[in-house]
């Protein structure tokens, strides 16, 4: 549906302008697509759909926790129970790894920064065209492997890959002997490769076609976060896939790498891993706070506050998230002085961030604020991102983490951070972007409706999931004893209404794509200074012809 | 600028980024070796070292630590997939820091076949890891046994006097050593240190 309608918005435009003589067919324009528009809005298409399974797979695992006891799982397994407590597995690893590698990520960096990196520092396209389209059409494969794997062996007698998207061995190896583990590593190499390739593509990007004046101190904030986004996939993917490479041949080639009874080291595994998901999470996170800057800015009509410091802090985070990443692993049996320097590093990264949220209130300050629905979610995200940090630096300390280690606590932690920081600022973009995207105007109204059900119903989802941990109850089960069942009853409430307004969004989705209405270029008005503005709305197929000249 | 400049500008920016990616990979391998050296060099996570009978402290440093004492405990554990029963002949043993003992494990082969096993060993607390050195020890080859058979198992050891100078280690009053008998599938030919990985060998992954 989207695809449709983007392309009979794209074709309109198209027709006017000089490129009109070859005109691509389908085919030319959206499998073999170089332009970094198109492969923008592939991404956030592939994103939506992949967010949507993984969104409906955590649909099935709140109903299920709604109550103690197994009801619902044993409806996919024919009444083995067993068979249920696996698939329960199945399930949170594919939902993590589906959101992470397949609705984050190519929503943020394959969406809006393809759209509107090359875009806003002047620039006709990507660096690499073709390899922009390399990047994009590795996921789907990828993708696919991944929901394959759940439908083939994993542990004897069951299917699937019921590792947790850590993959730790030796439950990946020895726990896993059939072919889902195999496919899920598999489809993790093809979605590294993917990044690895944009992340390549968006730094000679950023470092070589910037318009003429366009310095790197004049660059929007946007463009610094996916620039040190991509200098940290650059880093850390490569790990992830020499660390899963060796559990592939761990598991078929007879190597020993993790396996202790052979002198290897399953610790290492979790170093290794830790290396790249650490900076993942500052992945999944950075450019949305690009986003959240542009947007804080439109719609405060002033610049953003502290510009310097806002890029320098995304640096300073993204150069201390590599020398943290064992408080992922507090509980592994490090020693006391260990922990004490990653507790201590941990806590380093809440100076910068905490630059960041106070800056994002600076830019407010004084200003003339509209509360348009990219400012409201701008606003949600600032809110949610505040108070996942402060749970974050409490999980800092090792001895707290003893306590809360693998319980709800961190589950609710990383979902105010990610579902509700990364997420909302996703939106956040969206909204703010989707007239220029479409040169259709949202509409405001459900626009608003979906950021206050969503928001009232993400907050009911998670926060009571803090009291959960703190009561013991540890994450990755589908039973708890009964004491647990009041706070997992509010929670599963809480999907509903989150549920519902999602509802608003595709209902929001259908009414501004069937829109007969186009917006001008700059529908913002003056608060929105960065080039994308300067275009119309969508922009040409080929824009900066001739090179914009920044002052 | 000219477009073939911007061209290779653009080749050079995006070759040294793909370099970097590979580097990354190599350092990912690169770290396997040398985490092993890490933890053999500090005792990282319980490695426990192994050292030459020369290593054994002097006399007179054995003199002045005025026979401080320290209680040794063993723990055995047996891996999916191997029929054999293992215990320390002693649960626990009280020993003189510096001085060298002698401790036996008893295995019995229960299955009906001839099998071959290594055993996999740590030190616990972590921090006297570095501290607890083997001379001798069952673990640094391949036991095999026949069908049914007994045999005792020595280690020799002894706890390094540097224990009571590291103030993270000082305090501890009791070590225990734990191992565990992995099967082994293709015994190797001859003995092989246990240092090094053993090459050409697969591991039964049951269970």
């Amino acid at each position: 549906m989207a695809t449709a309608s983007a392309l009979a918005g794209h074709g309109h435009d198209h027709a006017g302008d000089d490129h009109a003589d070859h005109k691509l067919s389908f085919i030319q324009r959206w499998l073999f697509s170089t332009n970094h528009k198109d492969i923008g809005t592939l991404y956030l298409i592939f994103a939506v759909v992949a967010g949507t399974i993984g969104g409906a797979i955590s649909g099935i695992m709140r109903l299920e926790l709604a109550a103690p006891g197994i009801q619902y799982l044993t409806w996919f397994t024919q009444g083995n129970l067993d068979a249920s407590y696996h698939l329960w597995n199945v399930f949170i690893t594919a939902h993590g790894l589906i959101m992470v590698f397949f609705t984050v990520m190519p929503a943020m960096i394959g969406g809006f920064g393809n759209w509107f990196v090359p875009i806003m520092i002047g620039a006709p396209d990507m660096a690499f065209p073709r390899m922009n389209n390399v990047s994009f059409w590795l996921l789907v494969p990828s993708f696919l492997l991944l929901c394959g794997s759940m439908f083939v062996e994993g542990p004897a007698g069951f299917n699937g890959a019921g590792t947790g998207w850590t993959l730790y061995p030796p439950l990946s190896t020895s726990g896993h002997p059939g072919p889902a583990v195999d496919m899920a590593i598999l489809s993790l190499h093809l979605a590294g490769a993917s990044s690895i390739l944009g992340a390549i593509n968006f730094i000679t990007t950023i470092l070589n076609m910037r318009a003429p004046g366009m310095t790197l101190h004049k660059m929007p904030l946007f463009v610094w976060s996916v620039l040190v986004t991509a200098f940290l996939l650059l880093l850390s993917l490569p790990v992830l896939a020499g660390a899963i490479t060796m559990l592939l041949t761990d598991r078929n080639f007879g190597t020993t790498f993790f396996t202790a009874e052979s002198g290897g080291d399953p610790i290492l595994y979790q170093h290794l891993f830790w290396f790249f998901g650490h900076p993942e999470v500052y992945i999944m996170i950075l450019p949305g706070f690009g986003m959240i800057s542009q947007i804080i800015s439109t719609f405060s009509k002033k610049p953003v506050f502290g510009y310097l410091g806002m890029a320098y802090a995304m640096v300073a985070i993204g150069f201390i998230g590599f020398l943290v990443w064992a408080h992922h692993m507090f509980t592994s049996g490090l020693d006391v002085n260990t922990k004490m320097y990653f507790t201590a590093a941990t806590m380093i990264i809440a100076v910068p961030t905490g630059i960041k949220i106070f800056s994002w209130i600076a830019t407010m300050w004084g200003g003339s604020l509209s509360f348009k629905t990219p400012m409201l979610w701008a606003l949600g995200f600032i809110f949610m991102f505040t108070v996942g940090g402060v749970s974050g630096v409490l999980l800092a300390n090792a001895g707290v983490d003893t306590y809360m280690h693998n319980s709800y606590y961190v589950v609710a932690h990383f979902h105010y951070v990610l579902s509700l920081g990364a997420v909302f600022s996703i939106f956040a973009g969206f909204y703010y972007w989707f007239g220029k995207m479409t040169g259709k105007p949202y509409n405001e109204v459900l626009g608003q409706l979906h950021f206050w059900v969503f928001f009232l119903g993400v907050n009911v989802l998670f926060f009571p999931m803090h009291f959960l941990g703190q009561d013991g109850m540890p994450r990755r089960i589908p039973d708890y004893p009964v004491q647990f069942a009041y706070y997992n009853k509010i929670a599963s409430y809480g999907y509903v209404i989150m549920a519902l307004g999602m509802v608003f969004f595709f209902l929001n989705l259908i009414v501004s794509f069937a829109s007969k209405k186009r917006v001008a270029g700059n529908y913002w008005g003056e608060g929105a200074t960065t080039l994308e503005w300067t275009l119309s709305s969508p922009p040409p197929f080929h824009q900066f012809e001739t090179l914009p000249v920044i002052k | 600028m000219t477009t073939t400049l911007r061209d290779r500008a653009k080749r050079r920016t995006g070759s040294i980024a793909a370099g970097v990616a590979v580097a990354m990979i190599g350092l990912a391998y690169a770290s396997v070796p040398l985490y092993r050296v890490f933890c053999q060099a500090t005792g990282f996570g319980g490695t426990t070292g192994r050292a030459e009978a020369a290593a054994l402290p002097q006399s007179d440093v054995l003199r002045g630590l005025a026979g401080r004492t320290i209680r040794i405990r063993f723990d055995s554990n047996i891996g999916p997939g191997m029929a054999w029963r293992f215990a320390p002949r002693d649960r626990e043993q009280t020993i003189k820091i510096g001085e060298k003992r002698l401790a036996f494990f008893e295995a019995t082969n229960l299955s009906r076949a001839t099998t071959t096993g290594r055993a996999v060993f740590n030190v616990s607390p972590d921090t006297a890891g570095k501290y607890f050195r083997k001379i001798q020890c069952f673990c640094f080859t391949e036991q095999t046994l026949k069908a049914g058979e007994t045999v005792q198992m020595p280690v020799t050891f002894f706890v390094d006097p540097d224990i009571l100078k590291d103030k993270d280690a000082a305090k501890i009053d009791e070590i225990t050593l734990s191992y565990t008998f992995y099967p082994v599938d293709n015994p190797a030919p001859e003995a092989v240190s246990a240092a090094g990985t053993p090459s050409g060998i697969s591991v039964k992954n049951k269970g």
